[in-house]
């Protein structure tokens, strides 16, 4: 009776769910895990031994910086989120929230490390320069990419999860093995001598995908060939619909114990800190030390996609008591009571948003599709025959429509 | 002055079709862009429309309430102007030209769905085309050729990149309507199959009741459903067809889980196996096909209690039809609002206040016959307290638990203490002090399709009221025939204490309320 009749899910076994979530929320949530945080709540500058060295490298300039970034990508995400409800883009991913986190981090590379992003890191593009506006196309469905990984170290957007990771360490013993070669050959003997011009790789990935092989085998492989590789893993707390309570019983961080290299919580919304964190996780990479997880711990305000509705799932009272630990907000505040920023910047930010997000909203509406010769074109490097034939059998094809459709308006007319 | 529509985008991934739960504009008003437009509930979610668009709202193209499949033109902003007073231009047919397919402005209403800003189309096309189509091929399919035009051909389509961008339009117009006259080769790009009849919707509802009432109906439809549950849970409700609103929930935070919709859909089944091999073969002997019940625990309190009740108090009944749609409304509203939120909110809740309030006026209503064996003489116990019983079939018989003092209750306590009484109820573990001691008693014989009936008083009690179903019913408003959620109270009164026009004026008071529960602000 009853239970038999049930269709079966993949979610089987909800109350074993349940009891973990309980007992992993006291292990995730409670204040005896270490968390690296510099500015708390309330904006207030803290000390930690190794990290606030990298945080006093950081002039006001620097700072106000960081805010400009995030108040710039939270109002880009706005308006994406925007035009998706106009119909204008197939789905948008937002943001929201975990602009610290990426800002953050996205500012403590360096133009010769490369970027492996989900398909949420809008910050961490803007800090690589790329075209806000071109982030849109993939989205908008007019391409399959958007933007030139070559010209800016950031690679396309992955939406299968996870993947990226792998291909994140391969490319890192990739970078390894120039740097062996380099060095072998001796031209290479000034660089390795300064850490600062060697690169370094950046595997962004979610609590969500954490739980996916990808992962564990990306970081064998890592730690096996002590790949230049920095995994930043932006624990937002929901893969869709399932608490990162249930994802993983201990912090995610110490995971990197079992692989044998260094993992780090960091307070994902306290863009100091992360920045301090992977900044020193990047400096251990390049040096040869091998690679580091960072978990930066930040919540998802927004919903996964524009096509989720968190509210079927979570309750608003967990949103509002993130949305008080906003990073926009504390470093406001840090930089209203040093007296690093004034009304008149504060202002000039909110215009510079403003101005962005038209230009986006311009530029998405004028984004072209492609000729579909072109996915012809990129089948080989070189003119291939079989391929002209393909493409003059679809241009046939196509014709014929062509002529169905005259016909349909000449019966029309009649 | 150019003319923007707005055609409903897929806000999801793959939907085809959302349902416009409410305006928050009309026209006549300004807008910007990222200005919400409305609210629309597809498959997936709630979801806000922000406009495209700045200027002023010409027309509301679709009624609330009303599920339209994703690519119709919603509402049409007169873009960059500020009230042009020409309303003349609102019923010009979206018709788009295809006959100059690569001159700009035609690219251009391709993109935005615009009118070209002179009025270029055929003579044979400037009648008002709403209606005029039969709704043609309701199979969904990719369009062939995704840009509106039917000449352009397909190097029109490689090249004129905008229209074919547009990634919401699941049909062409050459998909969706056969142009019934002899056009050429123009074709009306707004119009789909839905139209006809929602276009005449709309015209009635600027103005007419009738579909103002048909929005709030869907409006209250559109929001019943926020319980909480995950996704697959979510699905094996509505595999197994169960109202997840129901079930119980046992969720850590408040969620229905799959546990719970086994326990239901197992009850639900117990109740359904019964029913075959009930009767007995004939045949047999007789006293085989009898089933000897022993009367005990609660059927046998219950019978005592009705017999004592029944013979001793002579029992007066009324009754009243009610316009509740406002109460629906209210719910809904509640239902909405944050600080109800993982609260259950049904109509019982404002009946509940309902009778409270008129309890108050008519304080009658609310007290006990005591006879005194000793010299024969009696009095009546008016109680300047009210504790309200609800009547509610549980696991082990009919109960009638009390909330205590629900005179001193908020609206939000009153509800929680419903859904606790509730709760416990169902779970069978109603103790017998909450049973004692009540005032005045509501059953709620709706909640199971009933109309109404003539209800039994509560012993101690002088007054039950029976709240019947609320359904959509035809229902006269100012002369026009119109349906409005319609529900039908039930009381009996113990004649001895409450005469005809005192059990009259509580039920015409408590029906007050319902058909207005603004009024318990007073």
């Amino acid at each position: 009776m009853g239970a038999t009749h049930l269709p079966s899910t993949e979610f089987d076994g909800t109350e074993v769910d349940e009891q973990r979530e309980a007992s992993a929320e006291t292990v995730l949530g409670g204040p005896g895990v270490e968390m690296v945080q510099l500015l708390d709540v309330d904006g207030k500058l803290g000390e930690d031994e190794v990290y606030s060295s990298y945080a006093k490298r950081l002039d006001p300039e620097k700072l106000r910086g960081f805010y400009a970034d995030m108040a710039a990508i939270r109002r880009f995400d706005q308006e994406a989120t925007a035009l998706q409800r106009q119909g204008q883009l197939a789905l948008w991913v937002p943001l929201t929230g975990q602009e610290a986190a990426q800002i953050g981090s996205g500012r403590a590379t360096q133009p010769q490390d490369y970027i492996f992003p989900t398909y949420r890191e809008h910050g961490v593009a803007l800090t690589r320069n790329v075209d806000l506006a071109e982030l849109l196309r993939q989205f908008r469905g007019v391409s399959n990419g958007g933007w030139d990984p070559k010209e800016t170290n950031f690679h396309l957007y992955t939406l299968v999860l996870a993947a990226q990771t792998l291909h994140a360490v391969g490319y890192a013993m990739g970078i390894q093995r120039d740097q062996q070669l380099a060095d072998a050959v001796g031209s290479g003997a000034d660089a390795a001598g300064d850490a600062g011009e060697r690169a370094a790789v950046m595997a962004y990935f979610g609590d969500g995908a954490s739980s996916e092989g990808d992962v564990h085998e990306s970081m064998v492989f890592a730690a096996s060939y002590n790949a230049p590789v920095v995994f930043f893993c932006q624990n937002n707390h929901w893969a869709i619909s399932v608490p990162s309570t249930v994802q993983t019983r201990v912090p995610l961080a110490n995971r990197a114990k079992g692989y044998g290299f260094p993992g780090i919580r960091v307070d994902g919304n306290d863009v100091i800190a992360v920045h301090a964190v992977t900044e020193w996780a990047l400096e251990h990479a390049r040096s040869g030390k091998g690679p580091v997880l960072i978990e930066a711990f930040t919540y998802r305000v927004g919903a996964h996609t524009t096509a989720d509705d968190p509210t079927k799932y979570r309750e608003l009272a967990e949103e509002a008591v993130w949305r008080a630990k906003d990073p926009l907000d504390r470093l406001e505040k840090h930089l209203r009571t040093e007296g690093y920023a004034d009304d008149a910047f504060f202002e000039k930010v909110k215009d510079d948003g403003a101005e962005l997000a038209a230009y986006v909203r311009r530029t998405a509406y004028d984004l072209k599709s492609p000729d579909i010769r072109q996915s012809f074109a990129n089948v080989y490097a070189e003119a291939h025959p079989l391929v002209a034939e393909e493409l003059a059998w679809f241009e046939q094809y196509s014709a014929g429509f062509a002529e169905e459709a005259a016909d349909e308006a000449s019966e029309d007319a009649r | 002055m150019t003319l923007k529509k707005f055609n409903l985008p897929d806000v999801g991934e793959g939907l085809t079709e959302a349902e416009i739960v409410s305006w928050k504009v009309k026209p006549g008003d300004s807008v910007a862009v990222n200005d919400i437009l409305c609210e629309i509930e597809t498959a997936k979610s709630l979801v806000e429309l922000p406009s495209p668009y700045a200027g002023t709202v010409r027309e509301l193209l679709v009624p609330e309430g009303v599920t339209i499949d994703v690519g119709t033109a919603i509402i049409s902003v007169a873009e960059g102007v500020e009230g042009d007073p020409t309303p003349a231009d609102a019923p010009v047919p979206a018709a788009v030209t295809t006959a100059v397919p690569d001159a700009p402005a035609a690219a251009e209403s391709l993109m935005y769905g615009t009118l070209p800003a002179d009025d270029s189309a055929p003579a044979g096309m400037s009648g008002p085309l709403v209606g005029s189509g039969p709704k043609a091929d309701a199979v969904k399919r990719r369009p062939r050729i995704s840009t509106g035009s039917s000449a352009g051909g397909v190097s029109n389509a490689m090249t004129a990149n905008a229209p074919e961008v547009e990634p919401v339009q699941p049909h062409t117009p050459a998909d969706v309507i056969q142009p019934a006259g002899p056009a050429s080769a123009s074709i009306p790009a707004e119009v789909d199959g839905a139209a006809p009849a929602s276009r005449s919707a709309v015209e009635n509802s600027i103005t007419g009741a009738a579909a103002a009432a048909q929005a709030g109906i869907a409006g209250i439809t559109g929001l019943v459903n926020r319980v909480l549950a995950k996704p697959p849970v979510r699905k094996i409700a509505r595999d197994l067809g169960i109202d997840l609103a129901d079930v119980v929930a046992t969720g850590s935070r408040g969620e229905v889980t799959r546990e719970d919709l086994v326990s239901y859909q197992a009850q639900r089944d117990a109740e359904l196996d019964k029913a075959d091999g009930f009767w007995g073969k004939a045949g047999r002997p007789q006293d085989q096909r009898v089933e000897r019940i022993p009367v005990k625990g609660v059927r046998k309190a219950t019978a005592k209690a009705m017999v004592e009740s029944a013979f001793a108090a002579p029992h007066v009944s009324i009754f009243v039809d009610v316009d509740a749609s406002r109460t629906m409304e209210f719910v809904k509203r509640l239902k909405a609002s944050r600080d109800f939120e993982g609260i259950r909110v049904s109509p019982l809740l404002i009946l509940a206040k309902a009778v409270i309030w008129a309890a108050a006026r008519n304080p009658s209503v609310n007290a006990t016959w005591v006879d005194n064996a000793e010299d024969g003489t009696a009095e009546i116990h008016v109680k300047h307290f009210l504790n309200l019983g609800i009547a509610a079939a549980t696991p082990r018989g009919l109960m009638v638990p009390n909330i205590k003092d629900a005179q001193d209750l908020s609206l939000k306590q009153l509800a929680l203490a419903l859904n606790d009484l509730a709760t416990t109820a169902r779970a069978g573990k109603t103790k017998p002090a909450d049973m004692q001691g009540g005032t005045l008693t509501v059953t709620n014989i709706g909640a199971l399709g009933i109309d109404t009936g003539t209800p039994i008083i509560n012993p101690g009690e002088v007054a039950i009221v029976a709240f019947g179903t609320i359904k959509q019913k035809p229902w006269v408003l100012d002369g026009e025939v119109i349906p409005r959620w319609i529900t039908t109270l039930g009381g009996s009164f113990d004649h001895r204490v409450v005469d005809g026009d005192l059990s009259a004026r509580f039920m015409a008071d408590v029906a007050a309320i319902l058909e207005e529960p603004a009024l318990l602000l007073d």
